[in-house]
């Protein structure tokens, strides 16, 4: 059965693929962004999520809505995440509602619900943005809460957190690890031996897209998607390095001397860039640093169950596409 | 929401009594306000019967709550139990009764209280600390109810046997009034010795009572009614339940927690002694407070459960080959062979020494089993003792075999492979009357504190003997019983024979007691399986069954290394071992046969000559890699290479040979081949929670928990009834906690232990398989696959250790994890999360080579969890 599908964020790398992956079962897709997107398959409405009316304007005649935008970064103020992340999925849901939608995809994070524990073998659980660490993760927590408190049986919403999300082009990720060991400013911590769990793009956008045919089952829970592959941080790290030709970093330094030094960092990046000096992100934060020396991993049983949902490309068939993008 | 009224007790549990007393110590007509615990309430909203009452005795200084967890097993077992958990007068929230209770009131008391509850039907007593002897106290007031006693760590302690030092501390008149009633230093003392600490609500709940001093009066008359000596007046009381609990036929329980200081396993010896009927189970690592430390309910019901069951005719064991027909005692082939001066027992001598070998004749061992027998018994070495030997393997050790098993003494085999805490744990838990050892040996146990009167089987001077508190020598005792027969003791089939002691390399050593028809039936299926003739020789370089060979008929030679050490036997010992015996059979361990490999290059002509002559070379205790065989095989080229599966309960299970191995190939675990004569092999199918359930199948391709019959089998655990009970629970059966799978030509294959199994998303995973794949990595030379994460969804990570060896234990390089992960995927279809190495495995001692997987798993989850990377164990 074909449908209406409205995705949110599409000019990111998950955004994209979901968007390609849905267009490709034969949905009609339209995507809305803050600027104009390039594929020239799906109907393209520029806009911002934290504008009611363009938001109103891209759900006429849209029976479903896969929600990706939003701001993500490791460093910023409250109230730009605020803003994006919990009035935007206000309005989309609001919007939603209004237009007569019957589904939404809520894209989340495990971060929801990470309190800076190590996490081994774990459920969803349930998001907090009391404990929840840093502004994004906050910020989404709350929203994943308003998401699905919105839930009922003729408004459905189901949140689906993918788990690291990288690819080739990904830029959040893989081309920040090759950028930062080109240039030497990547350590392992603690030897990069904390366990992770990642998803590979086309894995979270089939999931996320076999999401809203599931959601009879899947609606009113929160779903954490990875590759069911937890591999060590550095072998992501020498992974992704191998895949550009980048020796791999050798360098290891304490975890609790980089956390510590994160929140420094990060303050002094942010009290820079407030005065216009900087404009990158900081290289290390204590978000950062704590994703990189604990483990995270995830029981994907019951999302595998729920979904009725098997990832296609494994965690080593990846980084040979990724090897090959960069090749070229 | 149940309202409690301290953890784990419902208010409605809780009630006072009033009871008159007949107690010598009150005015007639006195009444007494009892607190009890009692689960009748629960019993009531269940609509159910209760099956009898377990009635439950605290000890000093803690109170019913003690007795919660059974009271709450009791309202929902399958067959429901009245549980009645009193407070003694002056303790708990029972009466202050401003009198000195002593023992002959406290067991008068109790029968108060159980006539004013008007109690009918059968009744078990369960009692703790002093509450154990008033509960037999009432035990034997009330033989016509009484159906059962259960003991938990306490004592009768009769006349001859000294008050625990704790104890002695206690009544000591400057600490006594201070230490219990004053201050409560002693409650706080008993309260602390819980294994692991009590919880702070739990802690509060004992103390509850015995708040301000004049509410620990009882505390303080309590310790001080601990007769002493004959003098004090519970003297005669106490005596007369020590004495009188000889009569008691009914079924007995003993569970019991050794790190005790007080009520210690001396005291569970005694007892044994006074109540042999009893069912004894000991929690190693558990202490005074063992229904603290432990669950006792579940094992108390299964228990119960047990005996209903006995009760009725169906359900009885299936019984042993009963009778005597067949069955050949195991000196039997000593006495026959009383004139044969051939060599029996040869000692190689260490070639430093250039000494030649020590032989004994058939004729010469048989005398010297007689006269030593004889001198045993003249010391008091009764049939049943428990006899500890603590000697290296050769003709001491021989002779002291063949002369217990002739007396009908019990030997107990625990040997330094265990680790000195392992041995002494071992020891202690076995309990044994009489220990002969080495000098090394008795110093130990006097350092330690093993039970038993020390003989010391070599020289030394008086002082010496006195310092190792040596009552005896061998040397004295055999002189002593030179020229006299054995005593006269018909072999009783069924009777215990043996204790011997797994490598504990998953969890403390366990004592598997062997009768001497099980011990023969070993003998009998090595020698069919075998083909082990009276007149061939062997090379005993592997313990177990070097004791064997005088009942087979063998010469047996003990090459020159340390036995409990296999990596110290050299090709040129095991060489010069052979060629002194003509040797046709050698028996070896993997670790010992790697050395041999190793030293082979200094073998001299003569020596490789006399390994030629080699017809049969068994490899025992573990697995052992082909390519290791094949490398053997050049070594010993005319002889048949064969691995028997076994294991200390069941020796050996399956056997297989070099040419089977190679024709079996690579499959899902480790190939042993087709069970040995007399044995039946079975599997109890894995569930994908990793446990085995109670069906049980012969069928190919089903992997489960390996299950063997045989005669030759282990007759039970020594005083681990819960660990026999689960390893029985399949009649007939005895579950080895391995787990495997036949193959289309019914061929068995191990693959690995039953605890050692990953619960992964995809269902169980044996780990065997998959280390193999790892091992085929050059790089590797040793691989233990672990799960990390919680039951069912662990992800599968691979520790290994490295040919060249690492520098430090973490994360493999990129290369190496590349390699392994590659081999066992393809091989086995299995991601690994991650690669590990580790400088050195961590083995046991015995055969260096079963890992500790439990252990690394703790490790691997650490690492892996982030964090600074230390070495295993290093973190707690």
């Amino acid at each position: 059965m074909s449908r209406r599908i409205l995705v949110t964020g599409a000019s990111g790398l998950l955004g994209g693929a979901v968007a390609g992956v849905l267009a490709g079962q034969g949905h009609y897709v339209r995507t809305l962004q803050r600027r104009p997107a390039s594929d020239p398959g799906l109907e393209s409405v520029a806009g911002s999520i934290t504008d009611r009316t363009a938001v109103d304007a891209a759900m006429a005649g849209i029976d479903a809505v896969v929600h990706l935008a939003a701001k993500v970064s490791f460093t910023g103020a409250w109230a730009e995440f605020q803003a994006t992340n919990i009035d935007g999925t206000r309005n989309i849901l609001d919007a939603a509602r209004a237009a007569g939608v019957r589904d939404v995809v809520f894209v989340s994070s495990p971060s929801v619900a990470h309190f800076g524990e190590p996490i081994a073998g774990a459920g969803a659980g349930t998001a907090d943005p009391e404990r929840a660490r840093g502004h994004y993760a906050r910020s989404k927590a709350a929203a994943e809460l308003l998401a699905l408190a919105e839930d009922s049986a003729d408004f459905r919403v189901a949140a689906i957190r993918p788990h690291i999300v990288w690819g080739p082009g990904d830029t959040q990720l893989v081309e920040r690890v090759m950028d930062r060991a080109r240039s030497g400013r990547l350590p392992l911590l603690d030897e990069g031996a904390a366990l992770i769990d990642t998803t590979y793009v086309d894995n979270a956008a089939s999931a996320i897209a076999r999401a809203l045919d599931r959601m009879e089952q899947a609606h009113g829970q929160a779903l954490v998607v990875t590759n069911g592959q937890p591999r060590m941080v550095r072998e992501m790290i020498s992974g992704i390095c191998a895949a550009a030709g980048i020796p791999a970093p050798s360098l290891s330094v304490p975890g609790w001397l980089a956390r510590g030094a994160g929140s420094v960092i990060e303050k002094a990046w942010l009290a820079a860039g407030a005065r216009g000096l900087v404009q990158d992100e900081p290289p290390m934060t204590r978000f950062l640093a704590e994703q990189l020396s604990t483990s995270h991993w995830f029981d994907q049983r019951k999302t595998r169950q729920v979904l009725a949902w098997e990832p296609e490309v494994s965690v080593e068939d990846g980084m040979a596409r990724l090897a090959k993008h960069y090749a070229a | 929401m149940v309202a409690e009224l301290w953890p784990g007790v419902p208010a409605a549990w809780s009630r006072y009594v009033q009871v008159p007393s007949s107690a010598a110590v009150d005015q007639p007509g006195t009444v007494h306000k009892w607190h009890l615990l009692d689960n009748s309430p629960d019993l009531e909203a269940r609509g159910a019967e209760p099956a009898g009452t377990l009635l439950c005795v605290h000890g000093n200084p803690t109170w019913s709550y003690l007795w919660r967890t059974l009271a709450a097993a009791g309202s929902t077992a399958e067959r429901p139990w009245r549980v009645i958990a009193v407070d003694q007068l002056d303790m708990g929230f029972s009466a202050r009764t401003g009198t000195f209770r002593r023992l002959a009131d406290r067991i008068s008391d109790l029968g108060d209280l159980t006539d004013a509850l008007g109690i009918t039907g059968p009744v078990v007593t369960v009692g703790h600390d002093w509450g154990g002897i008033i509960s037999l106290g009432w035990a034997l007031a009330h033989r016509s109810q009484l159906a059962g006693v259960v003991l938990t760590n306490t004592a009768v302690h009769p006349a001859g046997f000294s008050l625990p030092p704790a104890l002695k501390l206690a009544l000591h008149p400057a600490v006594h009034g201070w230490g219990t009633k004053r201050t409560d230093a002693f409650l706080r003392v008993t309260h602390s010795l819980a294994q692991p600490a009590l919880q702070p609500e739990i802690r509060a709940a004992y103390a509850a009572p015995y708040r301000g001093a004049s509410r620990r009066e009882g505390v303080g008359n309590f310790v001080a009614d601990i007769p002493g000596d004959e003098t004090h007046p519970s003297f005669r009381a106490l005596t007369r339940v020590a004495e009188g609990i000889r009569k008691l036929t009914v079924p007995v329980l003993a569970l019991w927690g050794p790190k005790d200081p007080v009520f210690s396993d001396r005291y569970l010896r005694d007892l044994l002694k006074r109540l042999p009927q009893a069912d004894v189970h000991r929690f190693e690592g558990a202490g005074h407070l063992v229904a603290e430390d432990r669950d006792i309910a579940a094992p108390v019901f299964d228990w119960l459960g047990a005996l209903h069951a006995k009760e009725t005719p169906s359900a009885s064991r299936p019984a042993d080959t009963s009778g005597t027909a067949g069955f050949r005692p195991m000196p039997a082939e000593l006495d026959d062979r009383a004139t044969d001066v051939s060599p029996a027992v040869v000692d190689m001598a260490p070639a430093s020494s250039g000494e030649a070998p020590a032989v004994l004749s058939w004729a010469e061992l048989d005398t010297r089993v007689n006269a030593l027998a004889a001198g045993l018994a003249d010391i008091g070495v009764r049939p049943g003792n428990r006899v500890n030997l603590l000697v290296p393997p050769g003709i001491e050790l021989t002779t002291l075999i063949y002369a217990c098993l002739k007396l009908g003494a019990v030997v107990v085999v625990a040997d330094a492979g265990l680790g000195t805490k392992g041995l002494s744990r071992a020891i202690k838990g076995a309990g044994p009357d009489f220990i002969v050892g080495i000098e090394r040996g008795l110093a130990g146990a006097r350092l330690f504190g093993w039970p038993g009167t020390r003989i010391l089987a070599g020289e030394a001077s008086p002082a010496r003997l006195r310092l190792l508190g040596a009552a005896h020598t061998v040397a004295e005792l055999t002189a002593a019983g030179t020229g006299r027969p054995a005593p006269d003791w018909k072999t009783d089939p069924d009777a215990d024979a043996a204790v011997l002691f797994t490598s504990g390399s998953t969890g403390p050593a366990k004592g598997a007691v062997y009768t001497h028809r099980r011990l023969a039936a070993m003998r009998d299926t090595l020698r069919e399986t075998y083909n082990l003739k009276a007149g061939s020789s062997l090379v005993a370089g592997f313990a177990p069954f070097a004791l064997l060979g005088p009942a087979l008929g063998a010469t047996s030679v003990t090459p020159d290394m340390d036995v409990t050490a296999p990596r110290t036997l050299t090709a040129a010992a095991l060489a010069n071992a052979a060629a002194a015996v003509q040797a046709t059979t050698v028996f070896a361990s993997p670790a010992a046969l790697a050395n041999v490999l190793a030293t082979a290059p200094d073998l001299n002509p003569d020596q490789r000559q006399a390994l030629a002559k080699v017809e049969l070379l068994l490899s025992a205790g573990a697995p052992i890699p082909e390519a290791l065989l094949t490398r053997v095989q050049e070594l010993v080229p005319a002889a048949e290479l064969h691995t028997p599966y076994g294991m200390t309960e069941a020796l050996p299970v399956t056997d297989i040979s070099l040419e089977q191995i190679r024709k079996a190939g690579i499959g899902n675990g480790v190939c042993v081949g087709t069970a040995v004569a007399g044995a039946r092999v079975a599997l109890a199918p894995l569930a994908a929670d990793g446990t085995a359930g109670v069906e049980i199948t012969e069928d190919a391709g089903v992997t489960g928990e390996i299950l063997v019959s045989a005669p030759h089998v282990k007759d039970r655990y020594d005083r681990l009834w819960i660990t026999e009970q689960h390893s029985s629970s399949l009649p007939g059966w005895h579950r080895t906690g391995d787990v495997g799978h036949f193959d289309a030509d019914g061929r068995l294959w191990v693959e690995g232990r039953l605890g050692h199994v990953l619960t992964t998303p995809g269902g169980a995973v044996t780990p065997v398989a998959a280390e193999q794949a790892a091992e085929s990595v050059p790089e590797v030379r040793l691989a233990a696959l672990v799960g990390v994460g919680p039951a069912g969804t662990q992800v599968p990570v691979a520790v290994v250790e490295t040919v060249n060896g690492a520098r430090r234990p973490g994360p493999a390089d990129a290369s190496l994890s590349t390699a392994v992960r590659t081999a066992v995927a393809e091989r086995c279809g299995l991601d690994l999360a991650a690669v590990l190495v580790l400088p050195q495995m961590p083995t046991d001692i015995r055969h260096n080579s079963k890992i500790d997987r439990s252990a690394l798993g703790t490790w691997a989850a650490e690492v892996l969890a982030g964090g600074r990377v230390s070495a295993p164990g290093a973190r707690r």
